[in-house]
């Protein structure tokens, strides 16, 4: 580990000062710890912002405010989380440990690296995303928990979060400040396409923070579900995951929500399903059609092609269970 | 820095870059919680932090100044062994023992966590105040606790047989 100086924020634009040059904010550790241990990251300083909100109340509109420093238990735990968007606690209780749950926050979730083997492996590996222009062991390598959505000929590597899956789903709102003031986007557009630029994965500008995650009020997402297909049943990360709202009006769908988790740089939000979807038959033949028209741009590899027929089949069953449980 | 570590107020002097778990082990001699992945893949080195369980292999020791910390070594002694560490040996719930500290830290806060009523993966009702007290919940929250010997039945008989009653 390269050596650090630390210092612990008490507010969130006390953090932003404190931010400079090759700073980084620290959470939980979980991810970013364990990073500079292998010096991965690097930074010189380390900004702890667990002081920072860890709040999550009803805003105004009756829809969620989640401190980002909330740790991923408390979210889970939440009553109003529980009952008005199931999903969130499904996907989140879906994702690592108790014992790293309880340490990660909801900042350093959504910032988390990717966990691609290549990634991690300094000493023996090629990794655009380490070293800018370096080159890409993965995509001639074992590549079975890869992307099949959205990835470039640079990076195949995926997001590894259920929670963003859920938060992503549920229209999430990233709130940022920044040296500049602040400014919110919605989760979907926060994460960049590798592209040839897979080292830069956000839309966060040097030094920005994350304040808190809004969630808008949704009837829908109070029958929501989570659905995690992994190596094995508990502590593993997705190999495709799907978190899923549906409301059926006389047996069709009257709206929708898709986001799929474990197959692309970033927890992807499945508007063309969506579209397919609304005012179709809520049948397993339709949910089948929704999931071909995502998945028409799939462009799988050697080892990774069964994630397709995996993905589109959870997606089938996730909306399943919900029309069943709506009938 | 200062720490309460099992019901003592210390004061530690540690480089920035030193991990919860290095400055347990090295730095206080309180070598129970072990260094198994150090990577947050095992649970070898689970300590409870104000009475929850983290990985301390995953957090620098100055994320966790002022705060109270139990290892092992606070749950019971050799010659007063904790319920829970007495029933470990009665139900077989270890072989080489490396994953143990961790097993028994882990299940005293996982069972705090269900008796506060926090849901896992495996409850059917998110809003059922009381959670039911079964195997398949027990396996599913002491997952991230391995143990290679393959003790993970008798760690739940163990388990079972101090808490299972208690909470039905």
């Amino acid at each position: 580990m390269m050596p650090f100086s630390y210092e612990r924020a008490v507010d969130a634009s006390d953090a932003v000062r404190r931010a400079t040059g090759a700073a980084k904010y620290l959470g939980g550790g979980t991810n970013l710890v364990d990073l500079m241990r292998e010096t991965i990251e690097r930074p010189d300083k380390l900004v702890d912002v667990t002081g920072l909100s860890v709040e999550i109340v009803e805003d105004a509109e009756g829809g969620l405010v989640i401190g980002a420093a909330a740790r991923n238990t408390a979210v889970a735990e939440n009553r109003l989380v529980r009952t008005r968007y199931p999903m969130l606690t499904r996907a989140i209780m879906a994702g690592a440990s108790a014992q790293i749950r309880n340490m990660a926050t909801v900042g350093g979730n959504i910032l988390q690296r990717t966990r691609c083997t290549y990634f991690y492996d300094d000493d023996g590996c090629r990794c655009n995303k380490r070293v800018q222009g370096q080159g890409c062991d993965a995509i001639e390598g074992f590549h079975r928990i890869h992307a099949i959505l959205g990835a470039s000929p640079s990076c195949i590597a995926t997001h590894p979060s259920d929670m963003a899956v859920a938060l992503v789903a549920l229209d999430a709102i990233v709130h940022l400040r920044g040296s500049e003031g602040d400014r919110s986007v919605p989760l979907t557009d926060f994460y960049q396409p590798p592209g040839d630029r897979p080292d830069i994965e956000t839309v966060l500008k040097p030094g920005e923070l994350i304040t808190q995650i809004t969630l808008p009020t949704s009837p829908l997402a109070a029958r929501s579900e989570y659905r995690k297909v992994r190596d094995r049943a508990s502590y593993a990360f997705a190999l495709v995951s799907v978190g899923a709202a549906l409301s059926v009006e006389n047996g069709h769908v009257a709206d929708v929500r898709l986001a799929l988790g474990g197959v692309a740089h970033k927890p992807w939000r499945a508007f063309k399903a969506e579209q397919a979807l609304r005012g179709q038959p809520a049948t397993a033949e339709a949910f089948a059609a929704a999931a071909a028209a995502e998945l028409a741009e799939a462009r799988p590899l050697k080892d990774n092609a069964f994630k397709v027929d995996l993905l589109s089949r959870s997606i089938v069953a996730t909306l399943s269970k919900l029309a069943g449980d709506l009938a | 820095m200062r720490f309460t570590i099992n019901g003592n107020s210390l004061e530690v002097e540690a480089d920035l870059r030193t991990s919860l778990l290095d400055m347990l082990r090295d730095h206080l001699g309180l070598t129970g919680s072990k260094k198994g992945c150090n990577q947050g893949a095992c649970g070898a080195c689970t300590v409870l932090v104000d009475g929850e369980r983290i990985n301390a292999c995953l957090g620098l020791a100055v994320q966790y100044e002022g705060r109270e910390i139990t290892t092992v070594e606070g749950l019971g002694t050799l010659a007063s062994l904790a319920p829970l560490q007495q029933a470990f040996i009665d139900h077989d719930g270890f072989q080489c023992g490396y994953c143990t500290p961790g097993q028994l830290c882990s299940t005293v806060a996982m069972m705090s966590e269900v008796k506060r009523g926090l849901p896992s993966h495996v409850t059917r009702d998110l809003d059922a105040d009381v959670i039911p007290f079964s195997r398949e919940e027990v396996r599913e929250r002491m997952s991230g606790n391995l143990c290679r010997c393959g003790a993970h039945n008798g760690i739940i008989d163990a388990i079972e047989s101090v808490y299972g009653e208690a909470s039905r």
